[in-house]
Formats: structure tokens, sequence, C-alpha cells
């Protein structure tokens, strides 16, 4: 036996209070992974906007994951102003791990590109692409990425959408690359015919875009454009929210702050708790060790040995419970990377991550641990045996 | 013989609250090397607090406590603990195990201290586990072993050491007749064979029988000394 073993030892004095007490501090550091990596992971997609002055972004009016119907379209481009309107939205799915996350729009090949001046593509492939039913077209570091060359059929596993015979395998053909224009930066983007999409889906999802882009015939005229727009839809079944990219990237951008505030919010909430409820079982464990205590100092043991034997307990506890919540947090990964990965950037726990559950552990160990230790330090061993 | 515990005007004064209880009032005392003492006398009379100076675990309020050469008065708190690791045995009424560690480990407590070796801890562990005649139960934790056989785990452990004095408080007071007994002949054997001064607090007569000394207290004084 050892120091450490004997704080071991005492750790598993009331085995069923102490795997309680391990278990909340599990969940709370699940908790706290599993929000800081989702956290993370909205905060890199935010990356994938492209910003335009000329262009609105139409989206639904109350969740970005409802979609809006294609008729639409027709409507937009009759009213004034409006120059072109085109529409892409979220595919979801997974290229064959969860964790490999990219964007893929079903788009209409030359709108798109017409709409998007700044992706840069040649005549050639965006041809190619127009007519491939199955074709796709994807950034240029994507296709570095994994490796892909013109030809490869790129089978994408469906999880939004799946097929009219039930499938749930698209597989498309790599028609072609772009680049974003110098000074832009490149979006991963996996595109591919939404005329294809929509002959192909089942029932859900036919006829449906995730959001329109309209570009205006003259940029000033944005928020009148804009109003325009929400106005025809009101009271339709499929109101809208018009926004400039420009606009649209910063209320992103803020929904990301709030989702740091709230993650924030989250887990101070369940860290109190945690103190709380630990700090008063240590408090509690504690009274019941004080002759044990004691006997430690009787037969030798300095008050400072004793009192980082205390400390250390709760720091052990602290840190096992962390080591397993990060370890389940792993074990949940991809479960959690292909229901969100369609959704969100990378979900993936950094080192950075790790770190800060490890360093939170040892910091909340040391504050449940502080007072525990602080009273057995002070403990007289003469007072101490006599209130036995 | 050379004294092991010299007590010179040893007086101990606690304050409860506004009031100070004096409960030892002028004590002297001394113990030789090898001596088996006892100390007797009724309840509250300062037989434990006398015993704690003795051992160092706590400071007199006037006089000085000499032990194996040392003047306990001179000693901070931290050194008095390691003092007291190296010198000293404790034997209580309670045990006072560690019940989340079986008899081996409760009784290699001690050198956790010291600069043994892992395999040097347990070899130590096992013999004086042995001289208390509790080899086959080192595995057994203190929850599983009856009440002498907790009282021997811990002489085992207060004799691991190897100090040269043993100090118990009623180290017989929680166990029957028979059980008692043996503990008893157990001090007495650690007395004769090996070289251990022990002084023993009791109020039990026969206890006193197995001492080569008694001693009586009243009122936080030694009243008289009875030879044995
Ligand atoms: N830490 C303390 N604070 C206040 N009073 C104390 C303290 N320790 C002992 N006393 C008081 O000193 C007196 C003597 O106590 P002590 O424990 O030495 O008696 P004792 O002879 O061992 O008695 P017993 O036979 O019951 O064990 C008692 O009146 C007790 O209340
Ligand atoms: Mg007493």
């Amino acid at each position: 036996m050892s120091i450490f073993g004997l704080m071991w030892a005492s750790l598993f004095r009331k085995r069923t209070r102490t795997l309680l007490t391990l278990l909340s501090l599990i969940v709370a550091f699940l908790l706290f992974m599993l929000l800081q990596a989702i956290s993370n992971a909205f905060s890199t997609s935010g990356s994938f906007n492209l910003v335009g002055i000329d262009r609105l972004v139409v989206t639904p009016k109350y969740s970005i994951i409802d979609s809006l119907p294609i008729n639409q379209q027709q409507q937009m481009l009759n009213l004034e102003g409006v120059a072109a309107v085109t529409h892409a939205g979220w595919f979801g799915g997974n290229y064959q791990e969860p964790r490999n996350f990219f964007p893929k729009y079903p788009v209409e090949p030359y709108a798109y590109f017409s709409m998007y001046s700044e992706l840069v593509i040649s005549q050639e492939e965006l041809d190619a692409f127009a007519n491939t039913r199955r074709g796709a077209v994807v950034a240029a570091g994507l296709a570095e990425r994994y490796e892909w060359e013109l030809g490869d059929i790129i089978p994408i596993q469906g999880d939004i959408y799946s097929m009219q015979d039930g499938s749930r395998l698209w597989e498309f053909e790599l028609v072609g690359t772009f680049t974003a224009r110098e000074g832009e930066s490149e979006a991963p983007l996996f595109l591919f015919q939404y005329e294809y999409f929509t002959e192909a889906v089942a029932a859900y999802g036919k006829d449906q875009v995730g959001w329109w882009t309209v570009r205006l015939s003259d940029s000033e005229q944005a928020a009148e454009v804009a109003n325009e727009i929400d106005k025809l839809f009101e009271n339709s079944r499929d109101p809208t929210r018009t926004a400039t990219e420009d606009e649209f990237s910063r209320q992103f951008a803020s929904q990301l702050g709030d989702m740091g505030f709230i993650t924030a919010m989250i887990m101070s909430a369940v860290f109190f708790t945690i103190v709380l409820l630990t700090g008063n079982t240590m408090a509690q464990a504690l009274r019941e060790r004080i002759p044990e205590l004691a006997v430690l100092k009787t037969v030798g043991f300095s008050d400072g040995l004793v009192s980082l034997l205390v400390l250390g307990e709760a720091v052990l506890l602290c840190v096992v419970g962390g080591v397993f919540g990060i370890l389940l947090a792993f074990a949940m990964q991809d479960v959690l990377g292909s229901t969100l990965g369609g959704f969100i950037g990378d979900f993936e726990y950094s080192a950075t991550l790790i770190i800060s559950a490890i360093v939170l552990a040892i910091v909340i160990g040391i504050v449940i641990g502080a007072m525990p230790a602080l009273t057995a330090r002070r403990l007289t061993i003469v007072d101490a045996l006599r209130a036995r | 013989m050379a004294e092991i515990v010299n007590c010179r005007d040893v007086e101990k004064t606690f304050i409860k609250g506004k009031e100070a209880v004096e409960v030892l009032t002028g004590i002297n005392l001394t113990v030789d090397e090898g001596d088996f003492l006892a100390l007797m006398g009724p309840s509250g009379s300062g037989k434990t607090t006398l015993l704690n100076l003795i051992g160092g675990l706590d400071h007199p309020t006037a006089g000085t406590v000499s032990v194996s050469g040392s003047n306990l008065n001179e000693l901070s708190s931290s050194a008095l603990a390691k003092w007291r690791s190296v010198n000293i045995g404790f034997i209580f009424q309670f045990y006072n195990l560690l019940p989340v560690l079986n008899a081996r480990r409760n009784v290699e407590l001690p050198l956790l201290l010291t600069k043994l070796s892992r395999s040097q801890r347990i070899k130590n562990a096992a013999t004086a586990l042995e001289i208390v005649g509790l080899s086959d139960r080192a595995k057994h934790k203190p929850g599983e072993l009856s009440g002498g056989e907790q009282q021997r785990v811990a002489i085992a452990r207060a004799i691991v050491a190897d100090p040269a004095l043993l100090v118990c408080d009623e180290p017989t007071g929680d166990l029957d007749r028979d059980t008692a007994d043996e503990i008893l002949e157990l001090l007495e054997l650690l007395n004769r064979d090996h070289g251990k001064t022990i002084i023993i607090v009791t109020h039990d007569p026969k206890a006193a029988n197995h001492a080569q000394r008694t001693l009586y207290m009243d009122k936080g004084k030694l009243v008289e000394e009875v030879a044995a």
C-alpha cells in the first residue's frame, strides 16, 4: 500500500455513496464534453457563409430546419427589383463516417453558379454538371481532402432524405470542381443537381428547398425588396424571413454567440449543483471519519499530510469522474456525429477541450476538497478521540 | 535502569468557554525502561489526559514532559508527529482501525511515513501480525474481525515501527473477561520478551495484576504508589 492506495481505499469507504457521486460527476463531464463539442461545431460551420451585398437570403420564418415550396420561386421573380432567384438546402447525409462533415446542397447548376459568381468553375465542367443526372461538383479543397478524382462515384448515406425505393444510399458522380475567386474563402461545398434530387427523393422533401437566394437588380433596394418578399408569403403556409447575406451571417454569428452563452450557462448550473452536492457529501464523509483522521495523526501523519490526503481524495474522485465522462463522450461520438453531422460542422473533441475538462475536474476537486482538508488539518487528536 | 518517561510538575488546564478546568495539578512521575505501569483511578481523574501528554498528543499547560530523551515541550506539532511515529505505539479502547483497510494494511499504516521499501513494509507488517498471533487474518477488514482480534491488530500496528514505549488507554475496556486476559497476556509478552515499556490506563484491577507497578490518580494528582 502507498499513500495513494490509502487515498483510493478511503474513497470507497461508503461504496454506494461514492459510486453515486461518481455517476453524477460522469454525467456532468459527459454533458460538458458534448455541449462544448456541439458549440464548437456550430462555430466552425459559421465559416461556410458566402457574403454578397446584392443578394438576399430567404429562409423559413420560424426555423432554418423547415423547408420552402419550389413554387415560391416564380412568385418572387414576378416582383419588381428581383433579378434572379435560385435555391439550396441542407441535404445532410454522411460520406463514409459521420465526422466527415461538409455541406451538401441540391442546386440548379447554371443558376447557382451565376448567382454565386465568386465561385469559379470551367464552362466545360459546368456543362457536364448540368448534363449529368447524378453529377456533382465540389470545392477543389474538398476533392483534395478526400482524394477524389473526376469520374469517381461518391456515395452519400442519406439521413434526412431517402430515395423513393426506400434506399438511403445516394451515389453521385464527380464531374467538376470549383474554387473561390481570389480573396474569397473557399467553403467545402458539395453540390449536386436539384432536378435529380427532387425526382429521386421520397415524398418527404419533394419540391421543397431549404432557402432562396435572390439577386437584386439594385442593391440599394435591399430593404424594400426584402419586405416585399416577406409580405408576399406572410399569409401563406410558408412564411419567410428575408435578410441580406450580410445580415444573415450576422444573425447566424449572433445565434452562435447565444449558443456559447447558453452552453456556458447550462454548464455553470450543472457544475454549481455538482459542487454543492459533492461538497456536501464530502463534508458528511469527513465527519464520519474524524476518529480515523485522528488515528492517522496519532501514528505520526502530519497535519499537512492528513489534509493533503483529504484534498487528494476529492481531486481523485473528480478526476476519475471526469475521465469516465470523457471516455463516455468518445463512446457516443459516432452516434451523435451521425445525428448532428448534417446540421453542424465537425463534431469533434479537441485536445483543448479534453485538457480543459481535466483541468476543470481538478479545480472542482480542489474547491470541494478545500473545506474538508482545512477541517482535517485543524483537527486536534485529543478532541477528536474524545468525541467518539 | 534508564528512565524513559520523566514528568516534572506537570499541569494541564482546559478552557471550557470562560471556565478553566484544572485537570492535572502537579504530576511528578518517572517510568524506567522496561517498566509495565498501570494507571488507575476514578473516571474524570485525568488518566487519559496524562497518557496523552506522555504520548506526545498534547502539550502540558505547565511543567515538563520528557520521553525517550526528548523534551516534548520543545517540539512543534509536526516535529511531535514525526517523533510519535518513531517512539510511541498507541492502543485505544475502541481499537481505532481504519475500516477500509484490511488488517495487514492497517498495521502497515505507520510505516508509510518511513523510508522502508514496499516489500520491507509488507514484511514488517507480517512480522507484527505474527507476534500478535493473527497471521491468518491479514486479509480481513476490521468489520470481519472480533473485538479481541481487532485489538490485536491495533497492537500489531502499535509495535510495527518498533517504538520503545506503548501507551494503552483502557485496551480491554470493551472486551469480555477471557479476551481481555488474552490481550493483557499479549502486552505482558511484549513487555517481557520484546522489552517494550508499557503504560496502561485501566479500570480493571485484574489488569493491574499484570503490571509491575500500579499508580492511582485522583482529581488530577498521583495519590499513592503500590508496589507489585
Ligand atoms: N479537551 C478537553 N476539553 C475540556 N475538558 C477536558 C478535555 N479533556 C479532558 N477534559 C476534562 O478533564 C477531565 C479528565 O479527563 P480524562 O479523560 O483525562 O479522565 P479519565 O481519568 O481518563 O476518565 P475516564 O476513566 O472516564 O476515561 C474530565 O473532567 C474531562 O471532562
Ligand atoms: Mg480516559
